[in-house]
């Protein structure tokens, strides 16, 4: 189901946490919204699912006003960073205590139970109390109590923060697997930009409770409109250089290197002052237009190894790298930005 | 555990410092059983007659009977009381939006606080007002009032501990917030009440002062008032039968020790384990 936020604000007291914030969310996209803590992420959900009262503008379900809803009535499913399961009560009856509240008949009930259980593949643990469960059994229930009323919409609060490492990464592609399957409208708050890349359509990333970018994963990560969000995308992160325009170049200062720039960009900011980013993967040895540093530090990722280089001026750039290129702390290296892939902010941050 | 220090020592020092009481006890039930000569410790004879209220009636008491089960009336309705009411408001304090929640909250801790025999006159005076005086209900539902403030505050802490998301996926699951309270959070804080109830239940059984000012008649007596009539009844009295009734008096009470004491243990490991 279509889920629109419209002028949504929400207030704490005095203090304004999101102000007339738009959104809108297709019928059976996965969205995330990806942001530091205190952006206004999970302020966002919570009003969605009607546990915090909106201070303005409308929240619709479809065409439906939600607004004034009860949470109660509003049939959504959540899953907790807690996961929040019932610990007196087996893992049946957690997941179809939302049908038991309905009034549904046990047959119904455990008919539903079961086939849920099988699509989460819990069916041999429902017997059990949540105590008795692994994080990842217990995540698995969480979803099955959220989509066994087949829910106008799924909201996932950080649901992977709580588990380990291997097993973040089943659950990331089980949810994503399960959603699917169900093809049921979902919303993910994360801080993990990995969470956000790999599960959802779209990724709304937000900062200080303003959506500052919406669009797919892919175009996301290659055109962010900030630095804020080129900065918040990719692992390891990008790196920025401080520096001039002239002349149809980005002049980095310490070393005097000249960056060839887009004809366009180059004459909308002429002898300005900009901020250029340049990713891992751009950052090679023996192609695109050199630079001369010094290999700071070397990180093994095993298939890749990770180079920081640090400029004369102390600016870091970061190389990731597949081959093995036998660069070690102290070399003295020139290596190659691809100046195609450069992203331009101007001082203030924006993306030019 | 290994120790680092000789035991005897530590054992022999907090043996004797022990010894006093374990020989009260000791005498306690000897001395229900048996006679013993003037002035000597040493009893000669072994002798039932000490226990014989259990089948005479006393002159001018009520049977045992009646103040036992007076005793278990009190106990146990204060008990009810002190639960239905602490787990509800408990409750409220501890996750309501409610107006006055902080006077509340800080008035129950000066109720807490204040001493139960300062109120004695007025409440006395109440009482006789409403036509509560020398009724168990009376005694009961004073009894049960001043237990609260503590109940209240017990249980406000244990629903602190209950983590938020539970009643969050509860209102999300459709419940209200009257069956998240009952079905999904109540259930969270059993060792709470089971420990609150215990308490309550020892409290009233060991009450004395309330009764013996508010309901001295014979037919609403409890234990211990009739225990202490003992006392003052100077004409004729009587050690050995005074401390078999005494000791009539905390059987209840280690029994219900014997049985619940894992529980009791347990209240503050318990709680939630999701």
């Amino acid at each position: 189901m279509r889920i629109l936020l419209d002028k949504f604000t929400k207030k704490f007291g005095l203090t304004t946490v999101i102000d007339q914030m738009d959104l809108e969310i297709h019928h059976g996209e996965m969205i995330a919204l990806l942001g530091g803590s205190g952006c206004g992420k999970s302020t966002t959900l919570f009003a969605i699912c009607g546990i915090h009262k909106i201070n303005g503008g409308r929240i619709l379900f479809g065409d439906k006003d939600m607004t004034n809803v009860a949470s109660q009535d509003r049939n959504v499913g959540m899953v907790f960073q807690s996961f929040a399961l019932y610990p007196h009560m087996t893992v049946e009856k957690n997941i179809g205590f939302p049908l038991k509240l309905r009034k549904e008949s046990t047959n119904e009930i455990k008919r539903k139970v079961d086939e849920i259980a099988e699509m989460v593949h819990i069916e041999l643990l429902l017997d059990r109390r949540p105590g008795e469960l692994s994080g990842g059994q217990q995540q698995r229930v969480a979803l099955a109590r959220a989509l066994i009323r087949r829910p106008d919409v799924l909201l996932l609060d950080e649901p992977l923060a709580n588990l380990d490492a291997s097993l973040r990464l089943e659950m990331r592609s089980e949810i994503r697997r399960i959603q699917q399957e169900t093809g049921i409208t979902a919303v993910l708050v994360t801080h993990d930009q990995t969470e956000a890349m790999s599960m959802c359509d779209r990724i709304a990333i937000m900062d200080a409770g303003k959506i500052v970018q919406i669009t797919e994963p892919k175009n996301m990560y290659e055109n962010p409109v900030s630095k804020f969000v080129a900065g918040f995308l990719g692992s390891p992160p990008i790196a920025f250089l401080n520096g001039r325009i002239e002349n149809g170049s980005f002049i980095e200062p310490s070393t005097g290197t000249k960056l060839p720039v887009a004809e366009k960009i180059a004459k909308r900011v002429n002898g300005a002052n900009v901020c250029v980013g340049i990713r891992a993967e751009f950052f090679q040895p023996g192609s695109g237009t050199t630079i001369k540093g010094i290999v700071s530090f070397v990180e093994s990722h095993g298939r890749e190894i990770l180079y920081n280089v640090t400029l004369p001026g102390g600016n870091i750039l970061r190389s990731i790298q597949s081959g093995q290129s036998g660069a070690k702390i102290g070399d003295h290296v020139e290596w190659g930005i691809n100046t195609d892939h450069m992203l331009i902010f101007d001082s203030e941050g924006t993306r030019i | 555990m290994t120790s680092n220090y000789r035991k005897w020592p530590m054992t022999l020092f907090l043996g004797i410092l022990t010894a006093p009481l374990i020989l009260m006890y000791f005498y306690l039930f000897v001395d229900t059983v048996t006679n013993s000569p003037p002035g000597s410790m040493i009893p000669n004879e072994w002798t039932l007659e000490h226990w014989r209220f259990l089948w005479q009636t006393l002159p001018g008491k009520p049977t045992i009977w009646v103040a036992t089960w007076n005793t278990f009336l009190f106990a146990s309705s204060t008990t009810l009381i002190v639960l239905f009411i602490s787990s509800a408001a408990g409750y409220s304090l501890s996750r309501l939006n409610m107006p006055g929640r902080s006077f509340f909250l800080g008035g129950v801790m000066v109720l807490h606080a204040f001493p139960t025999v300062t109120l004695l006159i007025a409440i006395f005076l109440i009482l006789q007002m409403v036509g509560l005086y020398n009724t168990l209900t009376g005694v009961i539902l004073v009894k049960a009032s001043l237990e609260l403030p503590f109940g209240i505050w017990i249980m406000k802490g244990f629903y602190d501990t209950v983590p938020w998301e539970i009643e969050m996926a509860g209102i999300q699951d459709g419940a209200s917030r009257f069956q998240v309270w009952i079905q999904l959070v109540l259930p969270q804080v059993k060792p709470g009440i089971f420990s609150l109830g215990i308490f309550s239940f020892l409290a009233g059984w060991s009450e004395f002062i309330l009764p013996l000012v508010l309901a001295p008649n014979n037919d609403v007596q409890v234990l211990s008032v009739y225990l202490s009539s003992l006392i003052f009844d100077e004409t004729n009295f009587d050690m050995g039968l005074f401390k078999s009734i005494g000791l009539f008096y905390v059987i209840p009470v280690i029994i219900l020790f014997l049985f619940f004491q894992n529980k009791l243990m347990n209240i503050y490991s318990g709680g939630n384990q999701g």
